[in-house]
């Protein structure tokens, strides 16, 4: 079969494994765009902005407080989630009740501050971060040469976008969650603290966002403007999945990373313009999203 | 929602047009007397962008459709123009004209897909419509990639103005921006633009009325497309050269930033905005460097939560005119 496409066996394999890699990202960013626009109704701007902080969060604390990968993987999303929070409790509350188009260009804003910053200080090349130790090297499958950093990014975000649907599916302050998201006035009249909810909700996507740029960082270089590249084809996949749904943006995230390797194998060409092209032809066929319910 | 839109009206006094037609004549009168003090190069630039942003506001501040994309209109018309002036060797206004229907056949295809979802969702898609184009433009062979159309000729227009003339070509170009807009002044004080705002303050009403709103919403948008692409066109025929700065994101966000500086839902809001940023890069951003970008993001967010009228908005309120 792959004599006749003329493509080695290698290379798919190689594409099909860096697609899951972005699809990884993709699923980690679009299901945090997804959680907060559930609960605040916003879309946030700023996400590729505060993926890319992450990612810088990364290698600050490996050359200024020596902290290792293991250590930035939970603190930087913690930091950057806390900034998040922050955010949330100076600025975009106060835009709350307003058109949410306000808050779209506070958002966007935010992204252009925090991203000429960055670029400020550490120009627009990009910074190393090495491979962690203990996920150096790498394995032969015997069709391919897989490194095993880049399978530990793919399990890991698989991992953490289960329990992500898991908290929110099944668990008790999932319900609230989503109670909240259906209701917030009669939420808070039971005496749950719904502005605290909505607070905790923009960080806990903010903090995934924060991961993905961490884990991106050893694959990437840590650049001020790797947030602004990814954040619009996020987008379509968010546009794609359909906003209204955790299990959708997690499998769209991932299966269009994938369409996307494969491209690259077929049609090298059309890589950077596939998940467009999709998105196009899905609001032809079915407007509100794959997963999306019509408003 | 309808009571707190971004764009909400910003007369409740009776709307007599009187206040706008003077402001028009002044501004006119301005921008005729401004190549004696001011580069006529920035004046040019200033107009076409401000073409540009008027365009955009069309949509934003009358339909309350945020487009997260129109640099691919501006873009896209500014290399067409370009490759038709340059080795087509036509004539600058055929060359515009080509340029601007581009992006006005673009503008069908792209509204077409972008009005199916609503607020947020039509950012996203206009958003990721225009990076695809971006790409397009990038590996295309006629726009050739990062270098860009470069060295086109300024010709002959109607064979009869000699548009490497300075003093011709800026009033040329002065023309071009006077009609546009006041294209954009006449759709939105006719029957149509009623409709446009009807739809804006509450569009299941609008429906339920019998309008025919996606329709109406389609008209617009390629209206401003092909104004956005008028822009572009002429750009490239002045600025003698057409690149990717123009199809890029940050152009897309520029507008929406002169926008809403201005004041959204204003018509002369996306000028006066559009001359403070284009200003701003010409003059500071040599001394600033990437601050430019900090200070952006800073006047969005400023702008957001201080003062959401923006500059023309709040004037007309404070002198309760229509502007």
């Amino acid at each position: 079969m792959f004599a006749i496409l003329g493509i080695s066996p290698q290379q798919l394999f190689q594409q099909l494994l860096v697609g899951l890699i972005n699809g990884s990202f993709y699923a980690l960013l679009s299901l945090g765009l997804s959680v907060i626009f559930g609960m605040l109704n916003i879309v946030n701007f700023a996400h590729g902005a505060l993926y890319m902080m992450g990612a810088f969060g990364a290698y600050f604390l490996l050359q200024v407080l020596g902290l290792n990968y293991w250590f930035a993987l939970i603190l930087s999303p913690l930091i950057v989630g806390a900034l998040g929070a922050l955010l949330e409790r100076v600025l975009l509350r106060r835009l709350a009740g307003l058109d949410p188009l306000y808050s779209l260009l506070l958002t966007f804003g935010l992204a252009l501050v925090i991203q000429g910053l960055f670029q400020n200080f550490f120009g627009a090349s990009g910074l190393p971060y090495a491979i962690p130790s203990a996920l150096a090297g790498g394995t032969n499958l015997g069709f391919m040469f897989l490194p095993i950093y880049r399978a530990w990014v793919i399990l890991f975000s698989a991992i953490v976008c289960f329990l992500t649907w898991f908290l929110i599916e099944k668990t008790r302050l999932g319900a609230y969650l989503r109670a909240a998201t259906e209701n917030p006035t009669l939420v808070r009249a039971f005496g749950i603290n719904v502005p605290r909810m909505i607070t905790l909700t923009y960080a806990f996507g903010i903090g995934l966002a924060a991961l993905a740029g961490v884990l991106a960082a050893p694959i990437y270089q840590v650049r001020p403007g790797m947030g602004a590249d990814i954040i619009s084809v996020v987008f379509a996949v968010v546009v794609i999945g359909g906003m209204g749904s955790i299990l959708g943006s997690i499998v769209t995230g991932f299966a269009l990373g994938v369409v996307e390797g494969l491209t690259k194998v077929f049609y090298p060409e059309a890589s950077n313009t596939v998940v467009f092209v999709i998105m196009a032809f899905v609001l032809l066929i079915r407007p509100a999203g794959l997963f999306g319910r019509t408003a | 929602m309808s009571a707190l839109s971004p764009t909400a009206p910003v007369m409740t006094a009776a709307h007599s047009g009187r206040d706008e037609k003077v402001a028009f004549v002044v501004m006119t009168v301005l921008l005729v007397v401004a190549p004696l003090a001011i580069y006529p190069f920035f004046l040019m630039q200033a107009l076409c962008i401000a073409l540009f942003a008027c365009a955009f506001n069309l949509l934003v501040g009358y339909v309350g459709l945020l487009s997260f994309g129109h640099a691919m209109f501006l873009g896209l018309a500014s290399y067409v123009s370009a490759h038709v002036a340059k080795v087509w060797g036509l004539d600058p206004g055929l060359a515009i004209l080509a340029g601007t229907a581009s992006s006005a056949l673009l503008g069908i295809v792209t509204g077409a897909l972008a009005i199916r979802r609503q607020g947020i969702y039509f950012a996203m898609i206009t958003l990721a419509l225009s990076q695809m184009i971006y790409f397009f433009c990038l590996e295309a062979p006629f726009t050739h990639g990062e270098d860009g159309i470069q060295s086109v000729p300024q010709g002959m227009l109607l064979r009869l103005f000699d548009l490497s003339n300075q003093t011709i070509l800026y009033y040329f170009v002065l023309l071009v921006f006077l009609f546009g807009f006041l294209v954009i002044y006449r759709t939105i004080n006719s029957p149509f633009g009623d409709i446009l705002k009807a739809i804006r303050e509450n569009e299941p009403r609008a429906i339920s009325l019998g309008y025919r709103v996606d329709q109406y919403k389609l008209a617009a948008f390629v209206l401003s497309a092909g104004l956005a692409g008028l822009a572009g066109a002429t750009k490239a025929i002045f600025a003698q050269n057409a690149s990717l700065t123009d199809v890029q994101f940050a152009m897309s966000g520029e507008v929406v930033l002169m926008t809403l500086l201005g004041g959204m839902g204003t018509i002369y809001g996306p000028v006066v905005g559009a001359f403070i940023v284009v200003a701003m890069q010409q003059y500071l951003g040599q001394y600033l460097g990437e601050w430019v970008t900090v200070i952006q993001g800073s006047i969005f967010v400023v702008c957001v939560l201080l003062f959401r009228r923006g500059i023309v908005g709040e004037i007309a309120q404070f002198f309760k005119r229509s502007l």
